[in-house]
């Protein structure tokens, strides 16, 4: 299981020897008969977990189960965009959390991840979005995350293609800038995580869907019956996304999910022409420029439920009508390609990262439209809550629980839209 | 897009209508008498299914009414379209 470690150097010696001498990122192991911890779902979140749980916590028996392959689910169909800029105290410290596990993500992992923060800026349009935005402005400088009010000549400043024209039908009239946030590599996460995470001993197996889920007498979960046979487990982990309420309810256990396809897209590549990331929630728009060129343009949720992973294309020519006004350098470039991915969705758009009221079942969801950013410290805390049988202080108040009890973290209201 | 078949209007672009949810969802007649976790369960527990939905939709830019359809969520395909009222109407070999 010893793993070439990557360098400068290896880089340079592998391309002199004609790129010969790579060995497969991770193994191809067939399933065992029983495992410590079992985490069902192969994207970030999860296979970060299976990482912490044998990096951090010495269980090491431990196997990932992916219905598909690694990152082609969620992780490989966002849009990358990484900030912790969340209105209340329980959000920005999760957010800020995953944010700083970004900061040294490809020295840790010793992969390339990409982190790139190049700031991320939110459009202002209304007298409504000034006064949440300042509002947000000052609740992140009180829990130390950094995020700073712009006139529209400043965000016009950070990021030339804007056009802050007044005659548009929603002017930019400001922006609320975060400067530590940004953008990474979405598939470099993924297989960063399974490399880590293989080179401990965690077996990451793909292909293999669940499709059940046993319960020994006093309740506890025994076993996960899957297309590749019966896999023991004395603990399991679902972080499923889309699909948590069909796994979940495998073991009797309802979660107050709601399934939708989010869209996004990208353009032609094109040379470096825009500098950070700009979202706009009032018009919905979200865009940056990967490092292959292409702009990545994030749309909206279609308005019903769905696990198809597509959706209608009116949604996102509407981010396209926002993005167009904004940027209208951007009008002539082509769309090259778009597609969906299906975003679990909680009532208070506020993930959930907590015990289930089975034993030995954990469950880390909800994220919806914005779980990319978090994928380090919610894996982080998840494997913390899975190893200790208690949830980590970080995401104590993030529990199914808090849905009966009126706690909710009520990210939607705050933000006025899925973010 | 979403092909959609209003029982008033006909066959219309899903950009007409606006989405209500899951469907025959009953509020409790004797909210009082409710604990916290039956109003947890009324206001956010629904049963999000992979398969056939019962489902309602309002068409918004047409008629205006609401109306329940039978969706399947793993393919998108709409089974049936039925009005409010009506009992969901019972698919042959397939489970509700």
């Amino acid at each position: 299981m010893s793993r070439q470690a990557f360098s400068a150097l290896s880089l340079i010696w592998r391309g002199l020897s004609r790129h010969r001498s790579w060995q497969n990122q991770w193994r191809k192991p067939q399933p065992k008969a029983a495992y410590d911890a079992v985490i069902v779902g192969g994207g970030g979140h999860g296979l970060g977990a299976a990482y912490y749980l044998a990096k951090e916590h010495g269980i090491r028996n431990v196997a990932v189960l992916e219905k598909g392959w690694i990152g082609g689910g969620n992780t490989g169909r966002n849009t990358t965009i990484i900030r912790s800029n969340y209105l209340f105290n329980e959000s920005a410290a999760l957010y800020d959390h995953s944010l700083k596990l970004w900061e040294d993500l490809s020295q840790v992992l010793n992969y390339n991840v990409m982190f790139s923060p190049r700031g991320v800026m939110m459009l202002a349009h209304t007298v409504h979005d000034i006064q949440v935005f300042k509002r947000h402005v000052h609740a992140n400088r009180c829990n130390g995350v950094d995020n700073e009010w712009l006139e529209p000549e400043q965000a016009k400043e950070f990021c030339p293609p804007l056009n802050i024209a007044d005659n548009i039908r929603y002017p930019v009239l400001g922006a609320a800038l975060q400067r530590r946030g940004g953008t990474a590599r979405h598939d470099a996460v993924a297989w960063g995580y399974a490399r880590a995470a293989d080179s401990l001993g965690v077996d990451i197996i793909e292909n293999c869907e669940v499709t059940g889920i046993r319960r020994g007498a006093g309740g506890a979960v025994e076993a996960l019956e899957t297309t590749r046979g019966l896999i023991g487990a004395r603990k399991i982990g679902v972080s499923a996304a889309g699909h948590t309420s069909v796994i979940m309810r495998m073991a009797g256990v309802h979660v107050p999910l709601e399934s939708f396809p989010l869209q996004a897209l990208v353009s032609e590549p094109v040379k470096p022409v825009f500098p950070c990331v700009v979202m706009s929630n009032t018009i919905h728009a979200y865009i940056s420029q990967s490092d292959k060129g292409e702009l990545v343009i994030g749309a909206g949720t279609d308005a019903y439920t769905s696990y198809t992973q597509r959706g209608a294309l009116h949604v996102n020519t509407h981010t396209l009508d926002a993005i167009c006004e904004l940027f209208p350098n951007f009008r002539r470039l082509r769309m090259m390609r778009n597609w969906g991915g299906i975003v679990d969705v909680t009532p208070d758009r506020s993930p959930i990262i907590a015990k289930t009221p089975v034993p030995g079942l954990f469950v880390n969801c909800g994220w919806g439209t914005g779980g990319f950013k978090a994928t380090p410290g919610s894996a982080h805390v998840f494997a913390w809550t899975i190893a200790r049988d208690e949830p980590h202080p970080i995401n104590a108040p993030f529990t199914i629980e808090r849905f009966r009890d009126g706690y909710l973290i009520d990210e939607a209201a705050a933000a006025a839209v899925a973010h | 897009m979403l092909v959609i078949v209003c029982p008033y209007c006909g066959k219309r672009p899903e950009i007409e209508f606006s989405y209500g949810g899951q469907a025959h969802l009953a509020r409790p007649g004797q909210p009082a008498q409710l604990d916290d976790q039956a109003w947890a369960e009324f206001l956010y527990m629904r049963t999000n299914t992979k398969g056939v939905y019962a489902e309602r939709w309002r068409h918004a830019r047409g008629c205006g009414r609401f109306f329940n359809a039978l969706r399947d969520t793993s393919t998108d395909h709409f089974l049936a379209f039925y009005k409010t009222g009506e009992a969901q109407p019972v698919l042959p070999g397939r489970a509700p």
